[in-house]
């Protein structure tokens, strides 16, 4: 078998050939020109919605082409916020990903700026709120771009029937179906009478006191009604001021006529209290309510959805949104940009509210009166003032406003349902705050 | 002879034997032949049990931000939170509580089991060993269930005794009794059936003599089993003691710590401070925290088992 032997001439000369021919030959754009991205989403607790995340990135993809692959990663015991930790040590990992709250600041220095989408966006669909802004950007920085899925309002969903009964509260018409509220009297003062009202007559409102997410958001709308913080926005800890001392008070009075095992709520509780037709209330999305309309549809049909009371500071709602941030290691930094922004298109966004029957909320002013809030039933309407459509209420997440990396730690560990146990329970007021000041001091570490 | 070789070594050696011979040799020591043997899983370990491990300790020395060397900082920093040593009380209160009384439970029914007779006892031991069998975060779902505070099946049954509702979870008492009740149910059956092993293992002999001198049942497990069980004894009641320090599941899933803190162990605060409060490094010295109070529990527990070895 002969074998022909190739010269160091000829192999340099074929060399130089095939360069030049690759480097003359036109771009020919293939099925995946663009390369690949991936993605890693939330995983949604609402049947299908999932699908509508996976059309519109296929969409996308076949318009760009990009090669896409997503992972629905659930938030079941924390395994998003693992992952985003994961990735975040080990720089390598999906293209986007989605994060909670104050995941962004928390890992601000791996994430790729976003000012360059998010501008033309905000033009488009109108400007953010303040949480959004509060945490998702850094010193003017968009650190990632706010999610419509996942996001969303942690407000009053209250029985129609029982609230009538018990409280002498007609929430259909104090938040009327497609016009604006007629809630002036809806203060702290109106839901501390109807929690002990409903109470007495044996259907207790369900707000926990335990230490996942729920009950922290509770009790940060709460305390930002009486203008409570515990750490200022400059950093300094506040935790003895009187404002913090009203809420407490306040707190003592709701706690006594709470279930007696709210502090071991976790956020199934609320809403397994409201499904089981066992409260008049719930501090919560409406998941409960659409779980209810599946389970025990004749509670479902009693429900509304509406806003918070107002405090002598205002009135605050829970509002917890999701980002999509694009990893400053990612491989392929502008089709995620573009992906992104295509997600964050009107259009989009109608289809991810319509998929999650309403329980996705986009973060942007001009998309709070789409027609799925208005058109979700039974009863109809019940979703109308989920969004805010007309804007009372200020979007506030608890412990803001802290600076972000130091509220994240009085979120997690708990800090304002502790303080209102401790002296619900007995503890002297000073030894709470004490306390309290103690853990907001240890929080400061950098 | 452990490091023997396979071949009788010849009588006549040469002064100095070539490279290849020499590598031949080596090959058929038994020694060589067991470290080959065990060396995947001596790799596996080392990937996945010491690098994390090292990894942590390195973490555990990095500041907040993980940018920063801070040496003993975050240790230091920890010394003086009250959330801290309360941890540490109730990891002692809850490891040193579930073993007694799992060590307890799995010696008594480890003795009733032994005294079935022997073609109903396999269909026994199956059922025992249930709990242990069930993946822990499953089968602390259930009991989730029975402790809910809306629909606790243990409350509502108590309700037709007059009794109750129990705050299960959230209470103190009543949520570290919950925690520690499930972690006992659970590490039991492993008791039970060391224990169960170790009694087969007691030569009828001893119990004959003993009889002959007219032991009493206590005077021949004081005498004959407890003393025959030792070993076993010490060496299971140390391997519960570290995995039970080391819980995570239970406590997560049952009370996520609260209430008020008052159930953290040392694996759910470090989750609590590292993962959901983004501290990292904090997260890392609270778990390393665990390691010189079990190395101490490990010395003082396996010196006592070699002692006794040589002894005999």
């Amino acid at each position: 078998m002969s074998r022909r032997k190739l010269t160091r001439r000829q192999f340099v000369a074929a060399t130089a050939l095939t360069t030049t021919a690759l480097v003359a030959a036109p771009y020919v754009r293939g099925a995946h020109a663009a390369g690949k991205v991936s993605i890693g989403f939330w995983d949604h607790w609402v049947p299908g919605a999932n699908d509508a995340s996976t059309a519109l990135v296929n969409e996308w993809a076949a318009k760009e082409k990009v090669e896409v692959s997503i992972d629905y990663i659930t938030s079941n015991n924390k395994k998003l916020e693992l992952t985003v930790a994961a990735e975040a040590q080990a720089k390598s990992g999906h293209d986007i990903l989605q994060m909670p709250t104050w995941w962004p600041h928390a890992y601000a220095e791996n994430l790729e700026p976003v000012n360059d989408l998010m501008e033309p966006v905000i033009k488009q669909n109108g400007d953010v709120n303040g949480t959004v802004k509060y945490l998702g950007q850094r010193d003017g920085k968009w650190l990632a771009v706010p999610a419509t899925v996942g996001s969303q309002i942690k407000g009053p969903c209250s029985r129609i029937d029982l609230m009538k009964k018990y409280a002498g509260i007609d929430v259909q018409e104090m938040y009327p179906a497609g016009s604006p509220p007629k809630a002036d009297n809806w203060t702290m003062e109106t839901f501390l009478k109807a929690a002990e009202a409903c109470h007495k007559g044996g259907y207790p409102f369900g707000i926990g006191l335990g230490e996942t997410t729920d009950s922290v958001d509770t009790a940060g709308a709460i305390f930002q009604a009486f203008g409570a913080e515990l750490v200022n926005a400059k950093g300094d800890v506040t935790v003895k001021t009187d404002e913090v001392r009203q809420a407490l008070e306040f707190y003592k009075k709701l706690i006594a006529v709470l279930p007696p095992d709210a502090p071991s709520w976790d956020d199934a509780s609320n809403n397994k209290w409201l499904i089981s037709g066992k409260g008049a209330m719930i501090l919560n999305p409406p998941s409960a309510w659409a779980v209810a309309k599946r389970d025990a549809p004749q509670i479902a049909e009693q429900c509304w959805t509406h806003g918070f009371p107002a405090g002598p500071k205002g009135r605050f709602a829970p509002f917890l949104p999701y980002f999509w941030g694009a990893w400053s290691f990612g491989k392929n930094k502008e089709a995620a940009k573009s992906l992104l922004t295509y997600l964050s298109q009107p259009s989009s966004i109608e289809k991810f509210v319509a998929a999650s029957g309403g329980y996705d909320l986009p973060a942007y002013a001009n998309m709070t009166k789409l027609k799925t809030w208005a058109e979700e039933g039974p009863p109809k309407g019940t979703l109308f003032h989920y969004p805010d459509p007309y804007n009372q209420q200020t979007m506030s997440i608890a412990a803001s406003p802290a600076p972000p990396k130091i509220a994240q730690q009085i979120y997690f560990q708990a800090t304002l349902t502790k303080l209102a146990l401790r002296y619900a329970q007995g503890q002297k007021l000073e030894d709470a705050l004490a306390w309290a000041e103690g853990e907001c001091e240890g929080f400061m570490r950098s | 002879m452990v490091d023997a070789a396979f071949e009788q070594p010849r009588i006549a050696q040469p002064a100095r034997r070539p490279r290849r011979a020499s590598l031949h040799y080596a090959l058929k020591r038994k020694s060589t032949a067991a470290f080959l043997m065990t060396l995947p899983l001596i790799l596996l370990i080392a990937a996945l049990v010491l690098y994390p491990a090292l990894y942590s300790i390195h973490l555990a020395t990095l500041n907040k931000s993980m940018q920063k060397f801070v040496g003993f900082g975050n240790f230091t920093f920890l010394f003086k939170r009250e959330t801290f040593w309360m941890v540490v009380k109730q990891s002692c209160i809850f490891a040193i509580t579930a073993v007694i009384f799992k060590a307890l439970i799995g010696f008594i029914v480890a003795h009733f089991v032994h005294n079935i007779p022997a073609k109903g006892q396999r269909k026994w031991r199956g059922m025992l060993l249930v709990p242990w069998v069930i993946p822990p975060a499953m089968s602390t779902l259930a009991w989730l269930w029975l402790f809910d505070p809306s629909y606790s099946a243990f409350n509502y049954t108590l309700s037709f005794f007059g009794i109750g509702p129990i705050p299960w979870l959230g209470d103190t008492f009543w949520a570290r009794f919950s925690v520690i009740l499930v972690n006992v149910w659970y590490g039991a059956p492993f008791f039970m059936i060391m224990y169960l092993a170790s009694l087969k293992s007691v030569p009828d002999q001893l119990y004959e003599a003993a009889a002959i001198d007219g032991a009493n049942w206590w005077q021949r497990i004081w005498y004959v089993t407890l003393p025959m069980m030792r070993n076993i004894i010490a060496i299971t009641t140390l391997f519960s003691l570290i995995v039970t320090f080391a819980n995570f599941d239970i406590v997560r899933i049952l009370t996520s710590g609260g209430p008020l803190d008052t159930t953290h162990l040392f694996a759910t605060w470090a989750f609590q401070v590292g993962i959901q409060s983004s501290d990292i490094p904090l997260g890392a010295s609270v778990s390393l925290f665990m390691v010189p109070i079990l190395a101490v529990a490990a010395i003082f527990i396996l010196r006592d088992v070699s002692k006794r070895g040589n002894e005999s």
